[in-house]
């Protein structure tokens, strides 16, 4: 891959995360267990929309092929789809969700605020704009998390299996390749692997004040930021791309 | 060299009347949202910013700025959108934030306030003044409120979060 290349593909990994992550947060929508939660995670699903236009957007910019954010969201096969797999797990029970939300909304806390001093002019202002953002989802997550794993038998048990089964998935988020090294040197974007043990320590110091066993397994689920996805992700693209598939041209 | 019909000051008292969509009694200058205009050689360019990434009323904001200024025989008007420098409710004008007030929700405190992750910061009843109110839900009718409520006067009311 070329510098250009290379570039498109770390923007599609940033702004998928944000659209695939937004999906799975918008399947609340009117199913959350209260009126004030429905709230809030419909608009995290509209901050990660913003966050995907933005990101995606910019990525048609650097490919130069004329696409836009909405022909990179809607007209893109599974494979060219490089969000990590934890944000393409089905939602299951809210317990679950926050889990997932917990481990996103940390790791996107460090990682933006290192991409905040990128030298790529454009992906700085995004992270500027984002990270006031993720502030209130991480704040949020933890809440929850506390809330839940420090409260019945059955919201502990819950949380704790939440924890757990996701826990591997988290890994993922911590790969660092040639990709990130590419960007490292080209525009001083944040190394993944550097962050793991921040990222531990804060979700760690979470789960304990939660009354949680901070998970041990040392399994990696791997596959998502170079377009080897689980069966979820075709599932989710049948039906979100389905508009401008059967309508191609359609219009708002 | 390109003459302008209209100067930058024009412009900007044009297009202050424009109200946000949400919250109809500021307008997009008093609520930091419009930024700029810039007079170059094809016309003028309206420099707007998000209040938040997915903010659903951009559009209708820059519909309302091109509609705005072709009523008032502005030609070759565009909308660019920045995101930096990072739109933040310390642009909001005093006056705005009274505004909201008497409208009934509590402006937003300090930006500095977002800076603890996990800190609590006592908000205001725009009521009945007092510092006795406790959060009822992150969010209100749209991203940028919370729903908070009055221990004292009992009232219900939305909160402007720091930003």
């Amino acid at each position: 891959m070329n510098q250009q290349e290379v570039m498109f593909k770390y923007c599609l990994r940033l702004g998928d995360n944000a659209l695939i992550r937004s999906y799975r947060l918008s399947e609340w929508c009117s199913n959350a267990p209260i009126l004030e939660e429905d709230l809030a995670l419909t608009n995290f699903a509209l901050d990660m929309i913003g966050r995907a236009q933005a990101l995606l957007g910019y990525a048609g910019q650097i490919e130069g092929k004329g696409r836009t954010d909405d022909d990179l969201a809607y007209r893109r096969g599974e494979r060219s789809f490089y969000n990590v797999l934890l944000t393409e797990l089905p939602n299951q029970d809210f317990a679950y969700t926050m889990a997932r939300e917990l481990y996103m909304s940390a790791f996107e806390y460090f990682y933006y605020s290192g991409l905040v001093a990128s030298k790529d002019a454009t992906l700085a202002a995004i992270a500027a704009k984002t990270l006031k953002e993720i502030k209130y989802h991480l704040s949020h997550a933890t809440d929850w998390v506390l809330r839940l794993g420090d409260g019945t038998a059955e919201s502990h048990a819950k949380m704790q299996a939440a924890v757990d089964d996701l826990w591997p998935y988290a890994s993922e988020l911590f790969e660092s390749d040639t990709t990130d090294a590419a960007m490292i040197s080209a525009i001083s974007a944040p190394d993944p692997a550097a962050l793991k043990d921040s990222w531990v320590k804060h979700v760690s110091a979470i789960l304990k004040e939660a009354t949680l066993d901070v998970p041990t397994t040392m399994y990696t689920h791997t596959g998502g930021r170079n377009g080897i996805h689980s069966e979820n992700l075709g599932h989710i693209l049948a039906e979100m791309q389905f508009l401008p598939h059967a309508y191609p041209d359609a219009k708002w | 060299m390109v003459t302008h019909a209209h100067s930058k000051d024009d412009i900007f008292r044009m297009l202050s009347v424009i109200p946000d969509p949400e919250i109809p009694v500021v307008n997009i200058f008093e609520m930091g949202m419009l930024r700029d205009v810039l007079l170059d050689d094809s016309g003028y360019e309206v420099i707007l910013t998000p209040t938040y990434t997915g903010c659903p009323a951009m559009g209708m904001i820059e519909a309302d700025i091109l509609a705005t200024l072709a009523h008032n025989g502005v030609k070759g008007a565009r909308v660019k959108m920045v995101m930096d420098p990072a739109w933040t409710t310390d642009w909001m004008s005093g006056v705005a934030k009274d505004k909201l007030r008497a409208y009934g929700i509590a402006p937003p405190l300090h930006s500095s306030c977002n800076h603890d992750v996990f800190g609590h910061n006592i908000i205001k009843c725009p009521r009945c003044q007092s510092d006795d109110t406790v959060m009822l839900s992150r969010f209100g009718a749209t991203a940028c409120k919370a729903l908070y409520q009055c221990n004292d006067c009992k009232e219900p009311f939305e909160y402007f979060k720091c930003h």
